[in-house]
């Protein structure tokens, strides 16, 4: 099972790149849904059945059809791709580039750094994550209705449309 | 069915999904690609608290992934909302045309 | 019955609560209700208790404990209302004066946009003034004191968007904190040499405690003196009272005529005790009164503004309670207090119905010839006028100054001196008032009537008309019928043994000058008023006028001595070495704000940067730490 993880790895990996480089954005849409597919299927692998289950559901369906439907609203075209890779020069990768890859170090340097730790895996069960959730984490899923409610009004107000909010695009 | 690749590996993996993240959200100008920079970032965040308990043979990590999706999901919700606000604002999606709060 | 007495300041209190809270929500009617309805109720509850209390009156007076304030070490504080003979003439005079300028109110101020907040500061005025005489001790003698100021102050500028209120306000409110900051230091004085702010064990103690004239007493009362002359607007602390009149006319007659200026003469018999103590600060207020007497009412002759001549005038008649106390008869004081609530509030009220008839005209000289415009005001002004200038028999102000006159002249403290100075002030005091008399009432028109008064204005003139003239048969003198029911009711007892036709003849001659001061008003204002014309255009007369038209002077005086170089002082000041440190430390955070701000581009990415940094170096401290 191993090759699986390593595939799905490089996968992953591999499409959160183009993600990250496409001028169009529904390519990169598409690229994303693979990305939180082959992350769907490590979770498989490292004994996280449920956890796969909600990332194919959630992330890959309800909310990347979200951003679908705003693309759709919005309804950019040719011109928008345009100006998209306008935007995307080369010199614009060196900062962020740099400023990530130190991070990345500095990360790779504390999990390396500590002490080995043992191996055996087993698959933690949905009936423990569930016993769990709604056991001690009880509060935390209250919170989180609460929050999902304000995201829900927060969402609802913003989309209305309001009248006389619409400016001349700066030059 | 269970993979034995060492933690270090799955940790490897989130840090470089959440570094791509990182750098396309400092690259990109156009908001909806920031917003799913975002997404990958906190996906990432995901990876490293499953992978965390796996490790640990504890259902925590599932359940701060179940957290961050919740999370992900209201967050999605409002900024999707206020890209569709920003552009008919601003007619454009490049997030530095909203630089009125300069000091 | 008497257990009662917690809501004659509560009711006024509660209606000031109600208005505050609800007041711009309210009709005008109800705002009426509550305003004068809640002075009313307190009136009439006060009317039951004076009943009850003149029926069977408890030795040592009555008292009620409420709880306790405060306490800290030895002092505790109480919330304790006392009702003795003092207190009880005085929330007599406050809540039915007081209910029947509320009355009159309702229809004065009618048209004003503030309408409950005017009552609002009214009823505040009336529950603070009645804990200032219920009070047991003196903390809570000195938190209605302040309340009172607070409310004077409130009301003086009342119509706050003329500069000149507002200023006069505020003018109001610093004298009279003089005078209060030396009547808290005189608490001070009191509690530190006798362990108590009770009003009945300071009484006790001091007499146990204080030889006569001794450093203490004489501290202590001084200061005390002090807050009573900054209240009462007595010399030198007088200049504020004048201005005070920018205030509605309703106010006039209620805090600057009837009762807020009169608490210093309270303050002053309730601690008579300690006055005895110290007989040399007892003849300074003999003195004061006397010079103030005769100071205001020359002043008030020479007044154009009919509010700021019936000013002078109360001036000039608080002088004569104070020379009252100066000589040790704090009953008359009170029984002049009484009598001059009346008629002063009445002349007041009867202004502001010519006022308000003439279109807020104040100028005297721009009035005349209203008598038969205005019959009721004119009949009802002539009572109060009579009775200020003390028209023997028939009216009330001749028998309490009668017994000032003659206390001042037969009392071991007084002397000839301070009664010819009170006798001459009865002159001067029949000349001013039957001066305003005859300018408003007499001569030709000058000016158009708009409006006559109504029910609501009328009822309180006429119920005051009639007090102003038999409010004195309370009290006779030996010489005529010997009635003692006020000073018997007072505990002191009315001078035994007196000569009976050193009395008379005193009192004959007091009457005649004040019916010559008339007389003289008669001939210089209605029969030849070119000898006053001529006069003033006199270099030496003019020079007088204009003295007694500013007051002596006074303003002009503190604005010279104290105003100018304390404005000085301070502008000299406003660049010290300090300054310089503060200003640094303000360009400091001014230069730190324009610089951080630059890093406010607006530009998002920049900020992740910013935060993608932050980060490195948390995790590159954690790791190599």
């Amino acid at each position: 099972m191993n090759a699986v993880f390593y595939i799905a790895a490089a996968v992953a990996v591999v499409s959160t790149v183009m993600v990250v480089t496409r001028a169009n954005a529904v390519y990169a849409l598409m690229y994303l849904i693979v990305s939180l597919l082959s992350v769907a299927l490590i979770f498989f692998v490292l004994g996280a059945p449920f956890i796969a289950a909600l990332e194919v559901i959630i992330y890959a369906g309800a909310i990347m059809v979200l951003f679908v439907f705003t693309i759709m609203m919005l309804n950019l075209g040719p011109k928008a791709v345009h100006q998209e890779s306008q935007w995307l020069s080369g010199r614009m990768w060196i900062g962020p580039s740099i400023l990530v890859a130190v991070l990345i170090g500095e990360m790779l340097y504390v999990l390396w750094g500590g002490e080995h730790p043992v191996e055996g895996r087993h698959i933690v069960e949905p009936r423990e994550v569930s016993l769990a959730l709604f056991g001690p984490y009880i509060m935390i899923v209250e919170l989180s209705s609460m929050l999902l409610l304000g995201g829900l009004v927060a969402a609802y107000h913003l989309g209305r449309r309001v009248r006389g909010d619409v400016k001349e695009p700066k030059s | 069915m269970m993979a034995t690749v060492p933690t270090e590996y799955g940790m490897l993996l989130a840090a470089l999904l959440f570094g791509i993240g990182l750098v396309g959200l400092l690259v990109r100008r156009n908001v909806i690609f920031m917003l799913m920079c975002t997404e990958i970032m906190l996906n990432a965040a995901g990876l490293a608290f499953v992978v965390a308990g796996s490790r640990w043979h504890q259902p925590d990590g599932q359940i701060m992934f179940i957290i961050i999706v919740t999370m992900a999901g209201a967050e999605v919700a409002v900024g999707l909302a206020l890209i569709l606000r920003f552009y008919h604002l601003f007619k454009t999606l490049d997030a530095d045309a909203a630089d009125t709060m300069k000091g | 019955m008497l257990q009662l007495l917690w809501t004659v300041p509560a009711l006024p209190l509660l209606g000031f609560v109600l208005l505050a809270a609800f007041g711009g929500r309210l009709p005008r009617a109800g705002v009426s209700v509550i305003g004068a309805g809640s002075v009313g109720l307190s009136a009439a509850v006060t009317g039951l208790i004076a009943w009850t209390f003149v029926k069977a009156p408890p030795a040592g007076g009555f008292s009620q404990y409420l709880w306790t304030w405060f306490q800290v070490g030895d002092l505790k504080v109480d919330m304790t209302l006392r009702l003795d003979p003092i207190s009880l003439v005085m929330i007599l005079v406050a809540t039915g004066v007081g209910f029947l300028i509320h009355l009159y109110s309702t229809e004065y101020m009618r048209d004003d946009p503030d309408y409950a907040r005017f009552f609002a500061y009214m009823n505040l005025f009336v529950a603070a003034m009645l804990v200032l005489v219920l009070a047991d001790n003196l903390p809570m003698l000195y938190l209605g004191w302040e309340g009172v100021g607070l409310c004077s102050y409130l009301l003086i500028g009342f119509w706050y968007d003329n500069p000149d209120n507002a200023r006069a306000a505020v003018k109001a409110f610093l004298v009279t904190r003089i005078g209060d900051v030396a009547m808290l230091i005189g608490l001070f004085v009191l509690f530190f040499s006798l362990e108590t702010l009770d009003l009945g064990s300071i009484m006790g103690r001091a007499q146990a405690q204080w030889t006569p004239n001794s450093a203490v007493a004489v501290a202590a009362t001084a200061l005390l003196l002090c807050g009573a002359l900054g209240k009462s607007g007595q010399l030198p602390l007088q200049v504020w009272l004048p201005d005070a009149m920018a205030g509605p006319t309703p106010v006039s007659a209620l805090i600057h005529a009837a009762t807020m200026v009169a608490a210093g003469v309270y303050l002053l018999a309730r601690t008579h005790v300690l006055f005895d103590l110290a007989p040399a600060v007892q003849h300074v207020v003999a003195l004061i009164g006397a010079a103030t007497l005769l100071l205001a009412g020359t002043s008030a002759l020479a007044q154009r503004d009919i509010k700021r001549a019936l000013a002078y005038s109360t001036i000039s008649q608080l002088g004569y309670m104070f020379l009252a106390l100066g000589v040790g008869a704090w009953s008359a004081a009170l029984f002049h207090f009484m009598t001059h609530a009346f008629f002063k509030a009445l002349l007041f009220m009867a202004a502001g119905a010519i006022i308000l008839a003439l279109h807020h005209e104040q100028d005297m000289f721009k009035m005349g010839g209203l008598r038969k415009r205005l019959p009721l005001v004119f009949l009802t002004f002539l009572a109060g006028a009579m009775s200020l200038a003390a028209l023997p028999l028939v009216t009330a102000g001749f028998y309490s100054k009668d017994m000032i006159l003659w206390e001042a002249l037969s009392s071991p403290k007084g002397g000839v001196l301070l009664w010819g100075a009170g006798v001459l002030g009865a002159f001067i005091t029949g000349l001013y008032s039957f001066r305003i008399v005859f300018l408003v009432f007499f001569g030709e028109e000058r000016s158009h009537v708009t409006a006559r008064p109504g029910m609501a204005m009328m009822l309180p003139l006429a119920v005051l008309a009639v007090l102003a003239l038999a409010g004195g048969f309370v009290e006779l003198p030996g010489t005529l019928g010997h009635v003692t029911l006020f000073s018997a009711f007072m505990g002191t007892h009315a001078m035994e043994g007196a000569p009976a036709l050193a009395e008379g003849v005193q009192q004959v001659l007091a009457a005649l000058l004040a019916l010559g001061g008339v007389a003289v008003a008669v001939v210089l204002f209605v029969r030849r008023p070119e000898i006053v014309r001529n006069w003033v255009s006199t270099p030496a007369g003019s020079v007088l006028h204009e003295l007694c038209a500013s007051g002596w002077g006074f303003d002009r005086f503190y604005d010279a001595v104290i105003v100018r170089p304390f404005v000085w002082l301070a502008s000299f000041h406003r660049e010290d070495f300090m300054a310089v440190v503060w200003r640094a430390v303000g360009g400091l955070a001014d230069g730190g704000a324009a610089g951080l701000s630059r890093m406010q581009t607006g530009r998002l990415r920049l900020y992740m940067a910013g935060i993608v940094l932050g980060a490195i170096i948390t995790v590159a401290l954690v790791v190599l730490l």
